[in-house]
């Protein structure tokens, strides 16, 4: 085990600041990246429906 | 049940025989790639957790660099994650444009935000990396230029294809940007070696013995293949999108998207 205490482990031996910088940004790239990706996803398919949805209305009337 | 002006029944695209060029069909493609996302998520998280517990609780701190080393188990497989997504890119892209394949086009637009995502995590990782290790956050020696470079290709892809309106011309343009941009990855990758960086040697070399612990060694190449999960999963969901985009008028999609609740997507 590296650290005996929770403070050890967030000071990274006096380079918390660049070890935690780099990190936190990747993790919230990535979660951006993801984000973005799967709310696409949604709206496209959502787009699809609509489209379905007012095709239908077009053939009853 | 509500009347369709399309066919709500669909063969499962799954069940039928497999031929090389089955899933080039955005139908299967989005079948399949719709079952295996769980998967692919499940995979990066227990890889990503595994890699982080090495690398933190496990991997010695440095003897020379102290715990800032650690940046190296995100730093590496970023790096090498920005160079192998551009020659994905550039691959599907040449395909889709040499066999007038959709799908490869639709792969290329997809995997570049992702591309550019690691290409930026590779940056602002080595920056923060830098600081501490060299004393300067930047230096333009010719590995972080020609990563830099990466950066721009990928940016300069992306505003092309987004810029033209007719997709098949926007990618076909995109194509000829995402070869000719192609001949940086070696330069990135070999820069350490022909010109005098700054920035060091090849981490992993497959002729020489591993110059690290096997345990950082195990933790880097877990998070390399948890961002492997991550992207394939990533790149796998905006292809969806797109493929819903651009065939929003098919009839597949339209069997796709009335399709009762309770019934597999």
């Amino acid at each position: 085990m590296n650290w005996s205490s929770a403070g050890e482990f967030f000071a990274m031996g006096g380079y918390g600041v660049y070890v935690w910088g780099s990190y936190g940004v990747a993790a919230a790239a990535m979660l951006i990246d993801a984000a973005y990706a799967a709310a696409r996803q949604r709206r496209a398919l959502a787009d699809a429906r609509r489209e379905i949805d007012d095709e239908r209305e077009e053939a009853v009337r | 049940m509500s009347p369709s002006v399309r066919s709500s029944r669909l063969p499962n695209p799954l069940s039928n025989p497999l031929r090389l060029t089955t899933f080039a069909s955005p139908v299967r493609f989005h079948a399949l790639t719709g079952a295996l996302l769980p998967w692919l998520w499940a995979v990066c998280l227990l890889l990503g957790a595994a890699g982080l517990y090495i690398g933190f609780f496990v991997a010695p701190t440095d003897a020379t660099q102290g715990d800032s080393y650690r940046i190296i188990f995100i730093h590496v497989p970023a790096a090498w994650m920005s160079m192998l997504l551009y020659l994905m890119m550039a691959g599907w892209a040449a395909i889709g444009w040499a066999f007038n394949a959709r799908l490869a086009s639709m792969l290329a637009r997809a995997i570049a935000p992702t591309g550019a995502m690691f290409t930026f995590m590779a940056l602002w990782t080595g920056a923060l990396w830098g600081k501490p290790t060299w004393g300067t956050w930047w230096v333009w020696d010719a590995r972080l230029t020609s990563e830099l470079i990466l950066l721009f290709l990928y940016f300069g892809y992306m505003a092309l294809v987004a810029a033209i309106d007719d997709p098949r011309r926007a990618d076909q343009a995109g194509a000829l940007v995402a070869i000719v941009g192609a001949v940086n990855v070696p330069i990135i990758y070999f820069s350490v070696k022909w010109w005098n960086t700054l920035h060091q040697g090849a981490t992993i070399s497959m002729t020489a013995a591993p110059k690290m612990a096997s345990t950082m060694l195990t933790a880097m190449l877990l998070m390399t293949f948890a961002f492997w999960a991550y992207a394939f999963a990533v790149v796998f969901t905006r292809t969806r999108a797109i493929v819903l985009e651009r065939e929003r008028h098919t009839d597949w999609v339209g069997a796709l998207v009335t399709r009762r609740p309770g019934e597999q997507r």
